[in-house]
């Protein structure tokens, strides 16, 4: 029994850690300023405070908000659905882009005796030991030279050549997992090879590819260094924006919470699309069929 | 249906040779069963044969056409594989379907040839599952029909009843040897289980160390083997093995504690000098077990008796070696009894203790 109390104590603890932080934006995003800046704070909606619209209508529409304290300046009319916008579209294409090539080269190391195979993947990995921001001075002149610094394809080349080994190296895995007798019974039954992979290997592969694409998916999402200071202003991303909205002077917690929200949904929502193939993706190979 | 003729085929892993210039022929419509340990390179041989492994030397030729260089989809060779290798998204329908689709034939054409072979194989009522859904006979029967419904060439099976259990393949045995008549089809199949040879093939061939041993009709694999690794092989219990030379004064073999007269020509059959060592080989069914002494008997101790239903084995310690003797089940003995054998001069082979040549 008491065995019993102690494990639900300790799962509510660690949901109560993960969870309350999430929390605790979502209800801010819906505060006043008054309230989102209040000494005791307000933890409940309709209770504690008077739930408000206008942090999300300031982040989407441009709206101004009033408050006691004044009105305070409003967004510039649309920019966070810009800046939504181009973080869909680079981290889109630079996900599907890492997950399709690292998923052929992670078919080509799992089946072809490949010289130098383990050194390959090896210098493969290294590229990602390095943290980004030593290198941001030279990607930067780099850049600017090529013109590439506010463009969509800078930021999708910086993001695929970041994800492609985490995806060579998890779908090599994956890969080695399918019986190599797949392809080979498709291809006597009289397909090719790119065939018989499209038609057999890549169906059995799809959860993997799914967690994959998942976690590719936030990292680019996510990232914040190169984004901010190579896309300033046409092809500028989000995370970058949420900075700049704790702005100068005040910080402007409750839309600060609104856009936080309005970011972490389009990530959730796809996680959530994959969601079937996830647990399989993150589990495979785990249970010898 | 088609004739399978490899030429001098070789083929290496890195250092290891898996093949070496193996030259086997298989004629339209026969079952060729390839028989040997496991390592001995048999599963090589077929999938060089299905174009999945490239030989380094050598030519394969279906019909006479030579197909190295072909890839596995325009050798019209069906593989069933000792996994089965059933597509697991796919139904039984589908996972029989797909090599028809590769052909591009029509919807209504391939779902009356997949309903055709279901039928035959007895697994129409199998097709909307999924292959993780069948039991193993399931599996093997639907990897079976997979290649059936291709009318291929040559089908290639590398030991498709492996998996089974003892019962099914038992009966799988007789299954297939009877669809393989009814097909008229050119069967190249793959095992370890000698039994399995005996008991389906046509011919059987038998390959060591990727060296083709022998190739001969299943009786003759069994009473005439080519060497003394195929004797060991096929057969059980074991063949008998015992070190001997040739006493040519007294017409004799003579080994540690035993000796036997020679009859008739055998003599002369290995007149090249009488001091060579040889290894004298006997079935275990080929000798005879009395409890009278004559001039032409050896004695020996029962170690072991093993009924088993029919006939009994029995262990008998002759010297320093061990025999393996068959006597039927009515000849009760019991171990530390001492027994007469007699090999008989007709049914016994004699191999060249270096080399392992069969010399009589």
């Amino acid at each position: 029994m008491l065995r019993r109390i102690l494990f639900w104590l300790a799962l509510a603890l660690v949901i109560f850690y993960f969870a309350f932080p999430l929390y605790w934006i979502v209800i801010s995003s819906f505060k006043t300023i008054a309230d989102v800046t209040r000494a005791t704070p307000a933890m409940l909606p309709f209770v504690d405070f008077q739930q408000t619209l206008a942090n999300y209508s300031s982040i989407l529409l441009g709206t101004n908000i009033e408050s006691e304290t004044g009105v305070q300046a409003a967004a510039s009319l649309g920019e966070f659905r810009e800046r939504l916008l181009n973080s869909v579209i680079i981290s889109g294409i630079s996900t599907a882009l890492a997950v399709g090539m690292g998923t052929l080269a992670a078919y080509a190391f799992s089946r072809f005796r490949i010289p130098g195979e383990g050194d390959l993947l090896f210098f493969i990995l290294s590229t990602r030991m390095l943290p980004p921001v030593v290198v941001l001075i030279p990607i930067f002149l780099f850049f600017s030279n090529l013109g590439l610094r506010d463009s969509y394809l800078g930021l999708i080349i910086l993001y695929t050549s970041a994800n492609v080994p985490f995806v060579v190296w998890m779908m090599k895995g994956f890969f080695d997992e399918i019986p190599l007798e797949y392809e080979e019974a498709a291809m006597v039954d009289g397909y090719s090879r790119i065939e018989a992979v499209w038609k057999i290997v890549i169906p059995e592969a799809i959860p993997a590819m799914a967690a994959t694409a998942v976690f590719s998916a936030i990292v680019a999402w996510n990232e914040f260094v190169l984004s901010n200071l190579l896309n300033r202003n046409y092809a500028s991303t989000v995370p970058p924006y949420l900075n700049s909205i704790v702005g100068v002077g005040q910080v402007e917690w409750g839309r600060l919470a609104a856009a936080a929200v309005l970011f972490v949904i389009p990530i959730i929502v796809f996680t959530f699309l994959v969601r079937n193939h996830l647990l399989r993706g993150v589990t495979f190979g785990a249970v010898r069929r | 249906m088609a004739s399978l003729d490899m030429q001098q085929v070789s083929k290496s892993f890195g250092r290891t040779k898996a093949l070496s210039e193996l030259t086997l022929s298989i004629k339209d419509g026969e079952f060729l069963i390839l028989l040997g340990p496991t390592g001995a390179g048999k599963t090589t041989t077929l999938r060089c044969v299905a174009g999945l492994e490239k030989p380094e030397t050598g030519t394969i030729s279906i019909n006479r056409e030579n197909v190295v260089g072909l890839s596995p989809a325009e050798r019209d060779v069906a593989f069933v594989f000792q996994s089965y290798a059933l597509y697991p998204r796919k139904t039984v329908f589908e996972n029989m379907a797909f090599p028809l689709q590769a052909r591009r034939l029509s919807p209504q054409e391939i779902t009356r040839q997949v309903e055709e072979i279901a039928s035959k194989l007895r697994i129409t009522e199998l097709l909307q599952r999924r292959p993780t859904e069948l039991s193993g006979g399931q599996q093997q029967r639907v990897a079976l029909g997979r290649a059936m419904v291709r009318r291929p060439q040559v089908f290639l099976m590398d030991e498709p009843l492996t998996n089974l259990d003892f019962k099914l393949r038992v009966e799988m045995r007789a299954e297939l040897k009877r669809l393989q008549k009814e097909l008229g089809a050119t069967f190249f199949y793959v095992t370890n289980d000698q039994v399995e040879a005996m008991s389906m093939a046509d011919r059987i061939a038998i390959l060591d160390h990727g060296k083709l041993q022998q190739v001969d009709v299943p009786e003759d694999v069994y009473s005439r083997p080519a060497n003394q690794f195929v004797a060991a092989f096929v057969g059980s219990p074991r063949m008998n093995f015992m070190p001997c030379s040739v006493d040519s004064s007294q017409r004799r073999l003579v080994g540690s504690g035993w000796h036997m007269v020679l009859a008739g020509d055998a003599l002369e059959r290995l007149s090249k000098g009488s001091g060579l060592r040889y290894v004298f080989g006997v079935r275990a069914e080929d000798v005879q077990v009395t409890r009278e002494a004559n001039h032409e008997t050896i004695a020996g101790k029962v170690y072991v008796t093993e009924p088993l239903g029919d006939r009994t084995l029995l262990d008998i310690q002759l010297g320093e070696t061990m025999m393996k003797v068959k006597v039927p089940a009515t000849f009760v003995t019991h171990p530390g009894e001492t027994l007469h054998l007699r090999f008989d001069a007709q049914r016994f082979h004699l191999f060249d203790q270096q080399s392992g040549e069969t010399i009589v």
